[in-house]
Formats: C-alpha cells, sequence, structure tokens
C-alpha cells in the first residue's frame, strides 16, 4: 500500500490551471486572521481572501510553477500563509519524526513479539506441566470441526 | 446571589480539601494498620505503640474514610447549587454579575440562557467542575463494590476537585461583581454558540474528558494499593467505554455544529482545539483494545497504565491548550494567567504517577508469552501502536508551530494537508488491523483459517473498488472514481475498500456465529445473530461500533469529491453545481428581538426535474453586534447540497450565495449513530448461554489449556 502511495504520489497532480488554481488554493491560508485555508474563507467583505485568490488566478494563468507561486506568497504574506509545513530546511522535521516514530514504534513491536515468543511457557501451579503447542492445534483443531458449518 | 454562589462555591472547596486530606489520612493509617496483621513479621516495628492523637486516628479510620467520602458527596450538593445559582442569574438577566454580562443579554432565547452556563471561561469551568463532583458522587456512592479501591479512586478525584474549585474560587470566579454603572443589558452570547446543537455539545464533550478522570482515579489507587488481579480494570473498563461514548458524541456533534453553523462547508479544521478532543479519544481507543489483553492474559499491564494516565493528561493538556493562548486558535478562550495553573497542575499530575509508578512498577510485571505473530495479542499490540502514533502525529502537528517559531524565529501553520499527507496513511493501516484483528484468534492463526475467513469480504472489497472505478462520474459522488488523478482520489478509493472489507468480516463473524447457534437450537439465523450477541454483549457490540467508525469513514472519504461555487444573486439568476441548478426566486430581511436577518429563496432543480426550496439566512444579533449564518443543507445519502447566504452587495443590494456539493456526509452522522449504538449494547450485561453438557464434559476429559475466546 505504502508503494502504492508513492507511485500514485509521483504520477497524480493537477495539470490545468482551474485544478492547479483549487489544488494550491488549498494548499495556502487565508490571512485574515479566519484560520481558513485560503479557497474555504467565506466571509463576504473579507480584507485578504478575493485578492489572495486574484493573485493566485494571475499567477496560475501565467503559468508560474507551484514552488514559485509558493515562495510569492511566501515572500509576501510570511510563512504562515502556507497551510503546512515545507519539505525544506526545518519545516521537514514536522514530516519526519512521526516517520521515525512509525519505524521505531513498528521495529520495537517485532523485537516484543520475538522477545515473547522465544520465552518459555509459565509454570502452571499445581505441578501440571504446561501444554504443548501439538496439544493446543489438536484442541483447536477439535473446537473448529464442533463450530464448522 | 453572587455572595450565596461565592460562598457555595468556597464551601466546595472546603469539603475538597476535607474529602482529600481526611481520605489521605485514613488510609495512610489504614495501610499502617494492614502491615501491622499478626502474618507480617516486621509488623510490631511499623507502627508507634503510643501516640496519643495518631492512635485515637488509627482507631476511627474507618469512620474517618467515611467522613472524608461524605465530603465527597457534599461537595457536589455545593457545586450544583453554584451552577444552578449561575444560570438562575442568567435566566433573572443580573449583569451585576459580570460573566452574565458578558454570556447573555435580555432578548436571549430560554436555552441559550441555560447554555450560559458553559458559554465563557469561567462558567465553563464550574460546569467542568460540576461534572467532576458527578462523577465523583457516582462513584463514592458505589464505594461497596469495593470499598478501599474506591476509597483511593476517591481520594485521588478530590485532589483534582481541589484543583479546579481554586481555580474558580481565585483565578476564574464566575461570580465576579461589575465595576463601575450597572449596564442595563448585557454583551451577548456570541451568536456561533445560538445553536441547539452547542446546548448539547460542550455537556457531552465535558462529560467526556472529566470522565477519564475516573479511570485515572482508579489506576492511581491500584498502583498505590498494589491492587491484586485485574478487577480494577473491569471497574475501570465499563467508566472508560461510557466516558469514551460521551467523548464521541461531543466531538461529532462539535463537528456536526462546524458543518452545520460556521459555512465553510467542512465539519474538521484541525484546529487546536478539535486535536485536543481527538488526542484523549484515540490513547482512550487505544486502552479499550489493549485492557482486553490484561484481562485474557494478564500482559500489558505496565502499558495499560500508562494508556489511562495519558488519555487523562491529554484531556487535561487540551484544556490548557485551549484556556492559555499557548497555541492560536479559532475556538480558545481568551488567554488569561490560568494557562498557568493548569500547566502546574499537568506537571504536579505528572510527578505523583511518575512516583507511584517507579515506586510499585514491580508490581506490574506480567508473564508475557506469545505463540505466534498471527494472533489477536500482536493485532493489539499493533493497533496500540497505531492509535499512539496518530495521536503522537496529532500531538506533534498542534505543537509543531511553537517548535517551529523556537527554532527558526518564526510560526508555520499546520493545517488540514499536513494531516493529510501524515494521518491518513496511518490511519488506513489502522483500518487494515479493524478487519484482520477481529478474525484472529487468541494465541494463534493459522493460515488456512485466515485463508477461509478473508477470501470471501477480500473479494467482495475488490469488487466494489473495481465497481466504483468503472461506474460513470455523471453518477456524482465517489461514483467514477480515478485513483491516479489525485491522490486523494487514491486515498478515498483505498479508504471505502478497506471499510467495504471491515464491513463484510464483522459480517461474516454475526453470520457465522449465529449459523453454530442456529444449527443448536434449530432457531433462524437472524434470531440466532441476536442471541449471539446477548450472550456477548462486549464483542458484538463492538464489532458494531467497528461498523459504525468505517461508516463514519466511508463519509470522510467523499470529502475528497467535493465541489462549491459562489455567485451574486438576483432575482431569476442561476447557478449550477453538479446535477444541481439553484434559481434565486426571492430575497428579503427580516427582525426578532434578538437579530436582524437576510434571507434568499432559491429553487432548487435536479436535473432539470424542481426537488424543492432553500432558505439559506444571514444574521446580524443586536447584542452582540456579530454576524452569523445559518446555511441550508439539503442531505441525501449520496451528497449534501449546502446553501450559505454570505452576504450583500453593497450597491445592488443582490445576495451572494455560495453552494458547496458535499459527498457522503450523511455517511457519518449515521455512522456515529451506529458507534454509540454498538457503545450502548457493550454495556448490556451478557446472557448466559445454555451449557451444552456432551462438549463440556469431552473437553475436560482431555484437560485442555484455558484458551479464551471471543471479545
Amino acid at each position: 500500500m505504502l508503494i502504492l502511495c508513492a507511485v500514485i504520489f509521483l504520477i497524480a497532480g493537477a495539470s490545468d490551471p482551474a485544478s492547479r488554481f483549487s489544488d494550491i488554493g488549498h494548499h495556502m491560508m487565508c490571512i485574515c486572521g479566519c484560520n481558513q485555508i485560503l479557497l474555504e474563507c467565506n466571509h463576504v467583505g473579507c480584507p485578504a481572501s478575493d485578492g489572495m485568490r486574484g493573485e493566485l488566478m494571475a499567477a496560475v494563468n501565467r503559468g508560474d510553477s507551484d514552488s514559485l507561486v509558493e515562495q510569492a506568497f511566501v515572500q509576501k504574506y510570511g510563512p504562515t500563509v502556507l497551510a503546512a509545513p515545507t519539505g525544506k530546511g526545518f519545516d521537514r522535521v514536522a514530516y519526519i519524526i512521526p516517520v521515525i516514530a512509525l519505524i521505531l514504534g513498528f521495529g520495537l513491536i517485532v523485537m516484543v513479539v520475538r522477545a515473547w515468543r522465544n520465552r518459555p511457557a509459565p509454570a502452571i501451579a499445581g505441578g501440571l506441566p504446561p501444554i504443548r503447542a501439538s496439544e493446543l492445534d489438536q484442541f483447536r483443531e477439535q473446537a473448529r470441526r464442533e463450530t464448522e458449518l | 446571589m453572587a455572595e450565596l454562589g461565592s460562598f457555595t462555591l468556597l464551601l466546595a472547596l472546603a469539603l475538597s480539601v476535607y474529602s482529600f486530606l481526611a481520605g489521605l489520612i485514613a488510609l495512610s493509617f489504614q495501610k499502617q494498620k494492614l502491615a501491622t496483621q499478626p502474618t507480617s513479621s516486621k509488623a510490631p516495628n511499623l507502627v508507634p505503640q503510643s501516640s496519643g492523637f495518631g492512635s485515637l486516628l488509627r482507631q476511627s479510620s474507618e469512620r474517618l474514610s467515611e467522613t472524608a467520602r461524605r465530603a465527597g458527596i457534599a461537595s457536589f450538593g455545593a457545586v450544583l447549587l453554584a451552577s444552578i445559582i449561575l444560570v438562575v442569574c442568567a435566566f433573572q438577566d443580573n449583569f451585576s454579575i459580570a460573566y452574565i454580562f458578558h454570556h447573555s443579554n435580555r432578548d436571549l432565547p430560554g436555552p441559550y440562557k441555560f447554555a450560559v452556563l458553559w458559554s465563557g471561561q469561567e462558567g465553563s469551568l464550574l460546569f467542568w467542575s460540576l461534572l467532576l463532583t458527578g462523577y465523583a458522587f457516582v462513584l463514592r456512592l458505589r464505594y461497596k463494590t469495593d470499598p478501599r479501591l474506591f476509597a483511593y479512586a476517591s481520594v485521588a478525584l478530590a485532589g483534582v476537585q481541589i484543583f479546579f474549585l481554586s481555580l474558580l474560587n481565585f483565578a476564574a470566579h464566575p461570580f465576579a461583581i461589575m465595576q463601575g454603572n450597572l449596564p442595563a443589558d448585557g454583551s451577548g452570547l456570541n451568536p456561533l454558540l445560538q445553536y441547539p446543537e452547542m446546548v448539547i455539545h460542550p455537556p457531552m464533550l465535558y462529560l467526556g474528558y472529566v470522565g477519564f478522570t475516573v479511570p485515572f482515579a482508579f489506576a492511581l489507587g491500584a498502583l498505590i494499593t498494589k491492587y491484586p488481579g485485574e478487577k480494577w480494570i473491569h471497574i475501570t473498563r465499563r467508566w472508560t467505554m461510557v466516558t469514551w461514548g460521551f467523548l464521541t458524541c461531543g466531538i461529532f456533534l462539535g463537528a456536526h455544529w462546524a458543518y452545520s453553523v460556521l459555512g465553510w462547508g467542512g465539519y474538521w479544521g484541525w484546529d487546536p482545539v478539535e486535536n485536543a478532543s481527538l488526542m484523549p479519544w484515540l490513547t482512550g481507543t487505544a486502552f479499550l483494545h489493549s485492557v482486553m489483553m490484561q484481562e485474557k492474559r494478564g500482559m500489558l499491564k505496565v502499558w495499560n497504565m500508562w494508556l489511562v494516565f495519558a488519555t487523562f493528561w491529554l484531556a487535561i493538556l487540551g484544556t490548557f491548550l485551549t484556556r492559555s493562548g499557548i497555541i492560536s486558535s479559532v475556538h480558545a478562550f481568551a488567554q488569561s494567567s490560568i494557562g498557568d495553573w493548569f500547566a502546574w497542575f499537568l506537571v504536579l499530575t505528572l510527578v505523583v504517577f511518575l512516583f507511584f509508578f517507579v515506586k510499585n512498577r514491580k508490581h506490574l510485571v506480567s508473564e508475557h508469552k506469545l505463540e505466534s505473530l498471527a494472533s489477536r495479542e500482536s493485532s493489539f499490540l499493533f493497533n496500540n501502536l497505531l492509535f499512539v502514533l496518530l495521536c503522537f502525529t496529532v500531538l506533534w502537528g498542534t505543537w509543531f508551530p511553537k517548535i517551529s517559531e523556537l527554532v527558526q524565529g518564526n510560526k508555520v501553520t499546520v493545517g488540514a494537508p499536513f494531516y493529510n499527507r501524515v494521518a491518513i496513511p496511518v490511519a488506513l493501516l489502522l483500518l487494515i488491523l479493524t478487519a484482520v484483528g477481529p478474525l484472529l484468534a487468541w494465541r494463534k492463526t493459522s493460515l488456512e483459517s485466515l485463508k477461509r475467513n478473508f477470501l470471501w469480504p477480500t473479494i467482495g472489497a475488490v469488487i466494489v473498488a473495481i465497481f466504483l472505478m468503472i461506474t460513470p462520474e455523471s453518477w456524482g459522488s465517489v461514483f467514477g472514481l480515478k485513483p491516479w488523478h489525485d491522490i486523494s482520489y487514491f486515498y478515498s478509493l483505498m479508504a471505502i475498500s478497506l471499510s467495504v472489507l471491515v464491513i463484510l468480516t464483522v459480517a461474516s463473524e454475526f453470520y457465522r456465529g449465529g449459523k453454530v447457534i442456529s444449527k443448536h437450537t434449530g432457531q433462524g439465523t437472524f434470531a440466532s445473530m441476536v442471541q449471539l450477541t446477548h450472550r456477548n454483549t462486549r464483542r458484538y457490540g463492538g464489532y458494531i461500533v467497528h461498523f459504525g467508525v468505517v461508516v463514519v469513514i466511508i463519509g470522510l472519504a467523499g470529502a475528497a469529491f467535493n465541489q462549491d461555487q459562489e455567485k451574486e444573486m438576483g432575482y431569476g439568476d442561476r447557478m449550477s453545481i453538479g446535477p444541481y441548478t439553484l434559481l434565486c426566486r426571492s430575497y428579503t430581511e427580516d427582525e426578532s428581538p434578538n437579530y436582524f436577518s437576510q434571507w434568499a429563496m432559491i429553487d432548487v432543480f435536479k436535473n432539470g426535474k424542481a426537488i424543492g426550496s432553500m432558505t439559506p439566512v444571514r444574521r446580524f444579533y443586536k447584542a452582540s453586534q456579530q454576524t452569523s449564518t445559518i446555511p441550508d443543507i439539503r442531505s441525501t445519502l449520496n451528497e449534501d447540497l449546502y446553501l450559505v447566504f454570505e452576504g450583500v452587495n453593497q450597491d445592488n443590494g443582490h445576495p451572494i450565495i455560495k453552494a458547496h456539493l458535499n459527498a457522503l456526509v450523511m455517511w457519518i452522522w449515521m455512522g456515529v449513530w451506529i458507534m454509540l449504538i454498538g457503545t450502548g449494547l457493550a454495556l448490556v450485561p451478557n446472557a448466559q448461554a445454555p451449557a451444552r453438557a456432551p462438549v463440556t464434559a469431552r473437553l475436560e476429559r482431555a484437560q485442555p489449556a484455558p484458551v479464551v475466546t471471543g471479545d
């Protein structure tokens, strides 16, 4: 699934101006203080969003690349205009840390599972011998037979 | 009235302090008493034999403990009285109280005057205290279940009560008096809060937040007392489930409120305050799963202890984020000094928990033994990892602007695109586990059994995915889905397909179990499935919750296909969106004592056929001088047509209408109902299954190992 995601990331992407306008506009914030995505800001008479949408449309129509458009907006409005951290500089840490946590977490669980599997079975009180895996399989098979449709 | 309110708050604090101190003293003497039992060889040295006052206290420690319990119960009465006084003041338009002046006005409708209690900082803290003492009241009444453990939990709860009541008495007083001339009318309630759901959303959310204090109190009690066995887990699990249900309800009521009131066409904005409610929900959900490992196999004792603590701690952290102003949010209360109080309380609870954990951690050692990676146990481990990872991601995203400011000197925004990129893949993995987990047996699952159980659900999910891709796009919503066009479409397709997989595996579990009962009892399959559910409500209630969750996820997956249009509409003007055509028939203005309103009447046609009229409204509230939109929403299973009256062109008076076409939103609200029904069902006690002698006898002859099934 992760590989499929990566492939789609590589091949997917908006190309026509309307899709690009929507795509980039949904990755930017309105700066009027409403804390909303630029294209979702719904204040009539908002002092910022109409002008910003106009600038975005003009840049898309000029054929500016996504990164150029974003760069121009950051220069004009500051880094908070982007709705998510960029993949550059310290901002990269925002994305790296969750991935590292995922990898470490998976690694830890695999180690824990392996360690627990290699443990000897706990002794049963009363001197009974511990149950063997083959016996468990036998009982499972019995249970399966008895509950089979 | 204000004086009486202040007095009751002070009384509640005094009672809580007494309940805490007296309970603590009683427990410490009971502990020493236990240590001096004749069975203990070193007992005689532990207790001084002749300390007058101490000896007296030792003798009457049980009585002291009882007075502590009763003081705790009385504290609920005092806080309840304070809350009633505040509400009565709101109904009496008593603007001499600053809180009432700032959050109410004379023409505010009655139900909203009642909601004034939780509409501002001070009132909501009073409401928090009311719920906390209310939960503690129930706990203290049910103390006979296990008097010693309940006494510890009661003391822990009294400690938390002291914190909140101190805040109310010394930092955020709800009965503070207005200075200067008495105003004729109040500033009014925030218009966004003047919506029916706002009367129930905060209580539900707070019931969820506050409720996690109870499992924490039990966990702390069990840790301090080195509580033997897993009984405390049984007690805690039911409280956690109730609390989890309330929090789920609160979160989705908030989402529905945002959708129905804020007028931006969405229901979740990844705002810090929204994230604050999601984090304890995620760890609470992880706990509800991992607790089964402890109950069935005696595993993950340390992990469960930390999960309970983290859930409580994150609920308080969320409140800290909301109240301190440390992280900017559209929801946040005004910045105030109470943020410091919360910060210190967070530190204190962490230190207390850490101290007892380090002191008594050996008590939590468990015999971990796994047979196979393909087992229910390992699926729970991965499930917990993903829940905690999701929680961490949300916490990380919430704090990252602050971290960025500290490191590179400027803030960044961490909004929906970040969470979509980071959290969605993790959520999809979790969805796979939701499908796989219930079909795995405890201890070990054979490959053959996995194949047998998964073949048909997988084929069903693949068929649905292909169907969605080959259907014509003109069907709208998620039909004609081309996952290679955009990553969000790919995520949607994955989410819907995996949800179908979960639904089919859940259905197959009901069907197979029902068939087995049907075979042995001769009942019909449906009646057998009902009986099956009644015999193990927790397991099958849980499956129904899973079903509800995937219905919600199908609804969320629809967001990738949302569309919107905006147009200034005069008489007879038209606008098209998807299969709908909107025709502006009229627009006008109206006035009520509380607000002025502007509204438009829009005729709606679908594929050229008239299907009705919609009336989006915009209000201007007189007291608060603020505007608010009331979108009109026409919901179907396939999509919502969502109209917003955005404003008026000042030159010609024409309304500006924004139309959203939001796919599958109704599925979200349906899914929540299913989740709540499942949660309620899981709380119902099991019916006794009739014993089947032949099988039992055979198994007994074979002396089987204690293989546990279910849940």
